[in-house]
């Protein structure tokens, strides 16, 4: 196995609120190899967004902070780097794509203005030549009339036209690693096959590496190689794509999968994990699923459970494992 | 399941354009243009197409939340596109609308106790402590706790808010409820339980529904017959199993195939599409997916195909189906 070009470990990201301190990212460790696409699912507010934006440390603070952890990519510790440092890795080895469009591309300017910034920024290129470059990413990601779109304001364009901009921006430096947060969450589905067929061909052509955060299942059985599963701030399960759709561990994953409906087969119910995800603080003990699981012991409200190594890169983090291993051992 | 409860024919929404000072004069955002369709006794049809392509706008203009620019709604009997406003508010009783956005739909400044209670109160619905009664049994039923009464919708999570949506359109026990993207909002998780809320009530109160979406697994896994809109128009209606295994129009095919499955083992051929989809605004003449048609032909190009069977109650609009094309000719000579 190689090394991996990006490695979380143990990363805590809190938000310090007048509600009290909101562990937003509880502890998550995750890594993502070269050319390799890395999904990462979950509910809404278990963290998958804060995490990201703590790889490239553009979490809003206050209120919120990076209180413990570490983040390597290709051997730099990301947490110990400075600002400036920082600004030279954003936008170039690793880019971004937002899950809100519009907060991200400057309404004041142009498609080709903010493109070419980017790309000037970081490659010293002369305006009539970014110029060039700039027609030719758009042109490159579906764009029709280059010439013309690059001219025109983020407001004149579609949802799918803008999340095309986007993603010319975030490519256009020749990016390592690709960090989607929900790419295609807000488009229709046949803008999103567009999409993933163009982050897919990124992936195969250019080896990029590619974090594609989305809560769409199947999004992820599509797209990547292996999935973390996040609940409340922390992952709870961690494997191969086929690991997680054909054999999940956690029961969490378990309820997830069996929950979606399927086009290519009918049952009169769905299953249906009840009640919600918890509220988050600082206070809380055991297994964050425990209030909705199905195979909940007393031991799971006292005590948390690890991530634990079952097969060879499959990890899970619920006390029933624990206890099959003593069974085992016995 | 014989009877249609609910005939829609002809119906049409536009909306004028503001003149700014370029622009044409009368131009009109076509929203829904010219669609027919009927919903049987205790069926759940769904209504799917991509974003704008004018389903909600078809749900408010049947049930005249929005008063519609033509045609005729046929609801149980009444012709309600006839009704004065009187009549119509008594109709309300019977059609009720449940909403995509739980965090919106609810009055923030009420407690669900008096949300619940307000339909009852404005339909002269028993005396108070009869209320009381109806409203512990509704709780009841879309699975909230009678606690919860007295709380406000931001103190809910969006699954439980949406099953006060339900429990308020719940309380007049309608016939027919139109269900707007109910649970676009939500978390599959989420998602599945309010799924399963809406089936059991169907059953339990023979509730029919419209139940309007565009994630196709879960009309899919909802509804007995589903209308495929674009544009303003639908394209296509089938029963669900014959739509989704044998899609006649080029659209849904398109659609369909660019649903991700959520099985690693799946591939399926898919169909890009390029382009996006024109402006209501601006529709194109003939076929309105003609831009867009892999299978586009001449003709699609002059003449707007009519919706029409072609065979075992699967209607599609598309001039590759040959009944299409003598219905169109009849229409034309
Ligand atoms: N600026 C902030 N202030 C306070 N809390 C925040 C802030 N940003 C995020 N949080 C909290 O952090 C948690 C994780 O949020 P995050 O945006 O990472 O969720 P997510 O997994 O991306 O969800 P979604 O699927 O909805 O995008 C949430 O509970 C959220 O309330
Ligand atoms: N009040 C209005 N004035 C002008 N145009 C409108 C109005 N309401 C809707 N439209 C337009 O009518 C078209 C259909 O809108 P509608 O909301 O019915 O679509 P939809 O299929 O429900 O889309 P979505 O999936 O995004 O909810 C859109 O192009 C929309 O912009
Ligand atoms: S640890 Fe216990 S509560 Fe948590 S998921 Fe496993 S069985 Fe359920
Ligand atoms: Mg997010
Ligand atoms: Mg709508």
């Amino acid at each position: 196995m190689t090394q991996p070009i990006l490695q979380i470990e143990d990363l805590r990201t809190h938000f310090f609120t007048d509600r009290g301190e909101i562990p937003a990212v509880d502890g998550v460790s995750l890594h993502v190899h070269a050319g390799e696409v890395l999904g990462v699912v979950g509910e809404s507010g278990c963290g998958k967004s804060v995490t990201s934006l703590s790889v490239l440390r553009l979490i809003p603070s206050p209120p919120g902070k990076i209180v413990g952890g570490a983040i390597r990519f290709k051997e730099r510790d990301i947490l110990r780097l400075k600002e400036r440092e920082m600004r030279g890795i954003r936008g170039n080895a690793i880019s971004m794509i937002f899950q809100e469009p519009m907060t991200s591309l400057n309404p004041l300017f142009t498609v080709g203005q903010q493109i070419r910034e980017a790309v000037s920024a970081h490659r010293g290129l002369g305006k009539k030549e970014a110029r060039a470059h700039t027609v030719d990413m758009l042109r490159k990601v579906g764009i029709p009339r280059p010439e013309s779109i690059i001219d025109e304001y983020p407001h004149q364009l579609s949802g799918g036209m803008r999340q095309r901009v986007m993603i010319a921006m975030a490519i256009s430096c020749g990016p390592e690693l690709l960090i989607a947060d929900e790419p295609t969450t807000a488009l229709d589905v046949t803008i999103q096959a567009q999409i993933l067929d163009l982050i897919r061909r990124l992936n195969e052509e250019n080896g990029t590496a590619v974090m594609m955060i989305t809560h769409d299942l199947g999004v992820v059985a599509e797209m990547c190689d292996r999935v973390a599963v996040m609940y409340a701030g922390k992952v709870v399960e961690e494997g191969t794509v086929r690991h997680i759709f054909k054999n999940p561990l956690h029961p969490y994953t378990q309820g997830l999968i069996q929950s979606v409906p399927r086009m290519n087969e009918q049952r009169r119910r769905l299953f249906s994990i009840p009640g919600h995800v918890p509220i988050l603080h600082t206070q809380m003990r055991g297994c964050r699923f425990a209030d909705r699981c199905q195979h909940v012991m007393p031991a799971c409200y006292e005590q948390l459970p690890e991530l634990v190594e079952l097969e060879a890169g499959h990890r899970s983090r619920c006390l029933l494992h624990e206890v099959k291993f003593k069974e085992d051992v016995v | 399941m014989s009877e249609p409860l609910l005939q829609v024919e002809h119906l049409k929404k536009y909306y004028p354009i503001e003149r700014k000072w370029f622009g044409k004069q009368g131009a009109v955002v076509k929203a829904v243009d010219d669609i027919s369709f009927s919903v049987m006794q205790g069926e759940t049809f769904g209504l799917v197409g991509e974003s704008g392509c004018g389903k909600s706008t078809t749900g408010r203009a049947l049930l005249r939340l929005i008063e519609p620019t033509g045609g005729q709604v046929r609801f149980d009997g009444t012709e309600l596109t006839a009704l004065s406003a009187k009549e119509l508010r008594m109709k309300r009783r019977d059609m009720q609308i449940v909403f995509q956005d739980p965090f919106s739909s609810l009055d923030p400044r009420h407690t669900v106790q008096r949300i619940l209670e307000e339909p009852l109160i404005v339909h002269g619905i028993g005396d108070r402590q009869e209320r009381q009664r109806m409203i512990r049994e509704l709780t009841d039923v879309v699975g909230l706790a009678q606690s919860h009464l007295q709380r406000y919708p931001h103190q809910f999570s969006g699954g439980q808010r949406q099953r006060i949506g339900i429990a308020r359109a719940l309380s007049l026990r309608p016939k027919l409820i139109v269900a707007d993207e109910p649970v676009s909002a939500l978390d599959v998780s989420i998602q599945s339980q309010v799924i399963n809320l809406l089936q059991d009530l169907q059953e339990e109160f023979g509730l029919t529904y419209l139940f309007i979406a565009h994630d196709l697994s879960v009309v899919k896994h909802i509804s007995d017959r589903i209308a495929v809109m674009y544009l303003g128009r639908i394209v296509e209606i089938a029963e669900k199993d014959k739509l989704y295994s044998a899609p006649r129009h080029p659209y849904t095919q398109a659609l369909l195939s660019a649903v991700p499955e959520p099985d690693p083992d799946m591939r399926r051929a898919r169909i890009l599409l390029q382009g996006e989809v024109p402006s209501p605004a601006d529709a194109p003449v003939g076929c309105a997916f003609h831009t867009r048609c892999p299978k586009v032909m001449d003709i699609c190009r002059a003449r707007r195909p009519e919706l029409a069977e072609t065979g075992e109650g699967h209607l599609a609009a598309c001039h590759l189906y040959p009944d299409t094309l003598q219905e169109d000719e009849r229409i034309h000579s």
